[in-house]
C-alpha cells in the first residue's frame, strides 16, 4: 500500500514528491493500530506474493492437461484444490490466475489515477471554459453504467489484454477526475493558496507545493476502492469472452469455463469467484482503513 | 491595555516623499444573475481611491466592514486587478508595475493567520514556497527562512520542522509576518494583521512589527476595523466609506479633530474607558447603504446628521482642510454652498 500513496504523488507533472512527513507518519502510525486493515493488508500481500513468484510457488504446472483426472474433487491428496475440466491443478492455476487478475486490478486503476488526477487537477485549478470542457466531456462517459461502459469499448477494440486494459482505464478515468476537481476547486479558494499568490508563486507552483499535497489523500482513498472493481470488472469481461483468451489463466476466465461443472463440481467451480470476493473485499476494507486513518483535523 | 500606550510619534524631521502614489483606483464586481448570467449590476467595491503612502510611515486606513478596505489591500498587491486608476511604486521604474515586479516590493498579511497556512506544509516549506517561486535555490531560500524567522522572535531550530496546528495564533501570525518579509518587501499592506489574536498577543505583536519598521526601514499599510489599534501604530489614517476615501490626514488631527461627520460618528461610538463617559446616545444608525446602488451625491447623506439637498446633487471631493489633512464632504469645503460651510476657511463643521 506504501508503494501505492508514493505512485500517486508521483503522478505529478512534475514528480516531486511534496515534503509532508509527519503527515504519512501519522497515517502510517494509525494504520499499524488497526487490526482489520492489517490482517487485510496481509492476506492481500499474501495473495500478491502468490502471484508474483507463481513458477516458485506453485506446486504443478498450470496448463498442463490430463483428462483421465478430470474435475477432482478439493482436497484430492496430489491435486490440493482438485482438477478444472481439463484435469489441470486448479490451486497452481489460482495462483498463476492472480497474476493476470490483480495486474487487471491495479494497473488501470493507476493509469486512471495519473490521468484522471491530471485532468481533475487542471480543470479545477484553471476553472472557467477549461473546466467547463473537460469536466463536460467527462460527463459523457458518466452517462454510462461502468461495467456496461467496459463491455462496450471492449467490445469495439476486441478481445485481449491491451484492449481490456484501455477499457477499464477508460472507465476510471471520469470518476477519478470528478473527485480531483473538487478537491482542487475547493483549495484553489482556501486562503493559503492567495497567500502564496500574494508572494508572487504563479499557477503550476501552487498546483505542485500546495494543491497535490492536498489531494493525494482522497484521490488515495478513493483510488484503492476501484481496485476490487477493476478486478470485478475484469474478471467480467473475460467471462463474456472479452478479457483474457483460453488458455490463460485468469479468475473471471476460469469462472467462465468452470461454470459447465457448476452441478458435478460445484466447491471447484466456485473457487476462482471465492478468490475474487476475497480480494477485493481485502482491498475494499484497506481502503476503508486508509479513509479512516487519513481523516484527520490537522 | 492598548489605551494605556501613548501613540507614535509622526516623524516631522524625516523627508516626506511618497513610496506610493494610488490615482483613482476602481474596482467594480459584476453581479450575475438571471436565467443567462447577464450583469445585473455592480458591486462598487473601491470606487475611485486616490492617497499616497510615504516612505517609512504607516498609514492607517479604518473603515466599517464592507466598505472596500480589504478590495483595497487586494487592489494594492495585485491580487485583483482594478479595472481603472493608476499606481506608481517608487523606484519600480513605471507606472503600474506589473504583479510579479510589484510583489518584490510589496508584501502582505493577512488577517486569518489559520487559513493562510498550508496545513500539510512545514513553517519552512510555507515561507520557503514564496522564495523559489521568485527564483531562490534551495540552501539559499532555507537561509533566507530562519533569517526571517529569527526577525520575528521564532527559534528557526525549534519552529521550522513545525507544521501550523502545532503553533498558537500569535505564533502563526508571526510566521505570516516573516512569509511576507521574506521577499524583502519594503512596503508590507497588513490586512486586519492582529485583529484575530488575543489583546495581549495583539500587543505583543503590534510591538514586534514597529520594532521590525523601525529597523527594516519598512512602510506600513495597517487596515483594521480597531480604532485604537489604528491609533497607536497610525502616522496618518485614511477614512473609507462604501468604497470612497472620506478623509486623510495625520493621526492627531484625524482623532483629536476629526473633521468628516462620518469619522467623528465613527471615533465616538469607541467605548470611553471611564464610566462616567457613558455613551448616551448611538453615534451612527444604520447599516451603511448597499454598495451596487450608492445613494446619489455624497454617499454618507442618508445617515449624516447634517446632510442637505446639495449633498445629494454633487458628489464631495477631497479637498484640503489644513496641513496635510483632507476631507470629502461639503460642510467642511468653503464656498461649497452647505450651510454650515465657512465662506473662506476649513474648519471642523
Amino acid at each position: 500500500m506504501a508503494n501505492l500513496s508514493f505512485d500517486v504523488l508521483d503522478a505529478a507533472p512534475t514528480g516531486r514528491r511534496p515534503r509532508s512527513r509527519s503527515f504519512w507518519h501519522a497515517v502510517g502510525r494509525r494504520l499499524a493500530r488497526d487490526p482489520m486493515t492489517l490482517t487485510c493488508a496481509a492476506i492481500l500481500s499474501l495473495i500478491l506474493f502468490a502471484a508474483i513468484f507463481a513458477p516458485f510457488v506453485a506446486p504443478l504446472d498450470p496448463y498442463r492437461t490430463n483428462i483421465t483426472h478430470r474435475l477432482l474433487a478439493v482436497g484430492d491428496r496430489h491435486y490440493w484444490l482438485g482438477t478444472d475440466e481439463l484435469g489441470r491443478d486448479l490451486l497452481s492455476r489460482l495462483i498463476y490466475g492472480g497474476r493476470m487478475s490483480l495486474f487487471m486490478g491495479f494497473v488501470p486503476v493507476f493509469l486512471a489515477t495519473v490521468i484522471g488526477a491530471a485532468l481533475g487537477i487542471v480543470a479545477g485549478y484553471a476553472g472557467g471554459a477549461l473546466n467547463m470542457a473537460i469536466m463536460r466531456l467527462i460527463d459523457v462517459f458518466y452517462a454510462f453504467p461502468s461495467v456496461l461502459l467496459a463491455v462496450a469499448i471492449s467490445g469495439v477494440l476486441g478481445a485481449g489484454l491491451v484492449n481490456s486494459l484501455v477499457s477499464l482505464t477508460l472507465v476510471f478515468v471520469p470518476p477519478l477526475a470528478r473527485v480531483a476537481e473538487s478537491v482542487t476547486t475547493q483549495i484553489r479558494s482556501q486562503d493559503y493558496v492567495e497567500a502564496a499568490r500574494a508572494t508572487g508563486a504563479t499557477g503550476w507552483r501552487i498546483v505542485i507545493g500546495h494543491v497535490l499535497s492536498n489531494v493525494a489523500g482522497p484521490i488515495l482513498i478513493y483510488a484503492s476502492s476501484l481496485i476490487s472493481v477493476s478486478i470485478i470488472i475484469a474478471s467480467g469481461l473475460s467471462f463474456l469472452g472479452l478479457g483474457v483468451v483460453p488458455p490463460e489463466a485468469e479468475w473471471g476466465l476460469m469462472l467462465n469455463t468452470l461454470r459447465q461443472s457448476i452441478y458435478i463440481a460445484p466447491l471447484n467451480a466456485v473457487l476462482p469467484g471465492i478468490m475474487i470476493f476475497i480480494t477485493s473485499m481485502c482491498s475494499n476494507l484497506i481502503s476503508d482503513g486508509l479513509r479512516s486513518a487519513m481523516d484527520v483535523k490537522v | 491595555m492598548l489605551t494605556k500606550l501613548r501613540p507614535m510619534p509622526a516623524q516631522p524631521d524625516a523627508i516626506v516623499q511618497p513610496l506610493l502614489r494610488v490615482d483613482g483606483l476602481r474596482k467594480h464586481f459584476p453581479i450575475r444573475g438571471g436565467l443567462l448570467g447577464r450583469v445585473q449590476g455592480h458591486v462598487k467595491a473601491v470606487d475611485g481611491v486616490s492617497f499616497e503612502v510615504h516612505d517609512g510611515e504607516t498609514l492607517g486606513i479604518v473603515g466599517e466592514s464592507g466598505c472596500g478596505k480589504s478590495t483595497l489591500a487586494r487592489l494594492l498587491i495585485r491580487l485583483i486587478e482594478p479595472d481603472s486608476g493608476n499606481f506608481v511604486l517608487e523606484g519600480s521604474g513605471s507606472d503600474n508595475p506589473s504583479a510579479r515586479a510589484l510583489r518584490r516590493r510589496v508584501q502582505m498579511v493577512f488577517q486569518d493567520s489559520y487559513a493562510t497556512l498550508n496545513p500539510r506544509l512545514t513553517i519552512e516549506d510555507s515561507i520557503a514556497f514564496g522564495l523559489k517561486a521568485n527564483g531562490s535555490g534551495r540552501t539559499e531560500a532555507k537561509r533566507r527562512v530562519h533569517e526571517v524567522l529569527d526577525m520575528v522572535g521564532l527559534l528557526p531550530a525549534m519552529f521550522a520542522e513545525r507544521y501550523p496546528h502545532e503553533l498558537s495564533g500569535g505564533q502563526r501570525q508571526r510566521v505570516n509576518i516573516a512569509r511576507a518579509l521574506a521577499l524583502g518587501p519594503r512596503l508590507l499592506i497588513l490586512d486586519e494583521a492582529v485583529s484575530a489574536l488575543d489583546k495581549s498577543v495583539e500587543a505583543q505583536v503590534l510591538n514586534q512589527l514597529q520594532g521590525l519598521k523601525r529597523r527594516l526601514g519598512l512602510t506600513y499599510i495597517f487596515i483594521s476595523h480597531d480604532l485604537n489599534v489604528v491609533q497607536y501604530v497610525s502616522d496618518r489614517v485614511l477614512v473609507m466609506y462604501l468604497g470612497k476615501a472620506i478623509e486623510v490626514g495625520p493621526v492627531g488631527r484625524i482623532y483629536e479633530a476629526p473633521l468628516h461627520p462620518y469619522t467623528r460618528g465613527l471615533l465616538s461610538s469607541r467605548l470611553p474607558m471611564d464610566p462616567r463617559r457613558r455613551v448616551s446616545i448611538a453615534p451612527l444608525s444604520g447599516d451603511p447603504p448597499n454598495p451596487i446602488d450608492p445613494p446619489s451625491g455624497c454617499r454618507f447623506r442618508t445617515r449624516c446628521p447634517i446632510a442637505e439637498t446639495l449633498c445629494a446633487e454633487r458628489e464631495p471631493q477631497l479637498a484640503r482642510a489644513a496641513d496635510g489633512h483632507v476631507v470629502a464632504c461639503h460642510a467642511c469645503q468653503p464656498g461649497s454652498g452647505h450651510s454650515l460651510a465657512r465662506v473662506k476657511e476649513a474648519a471642523p463643521c
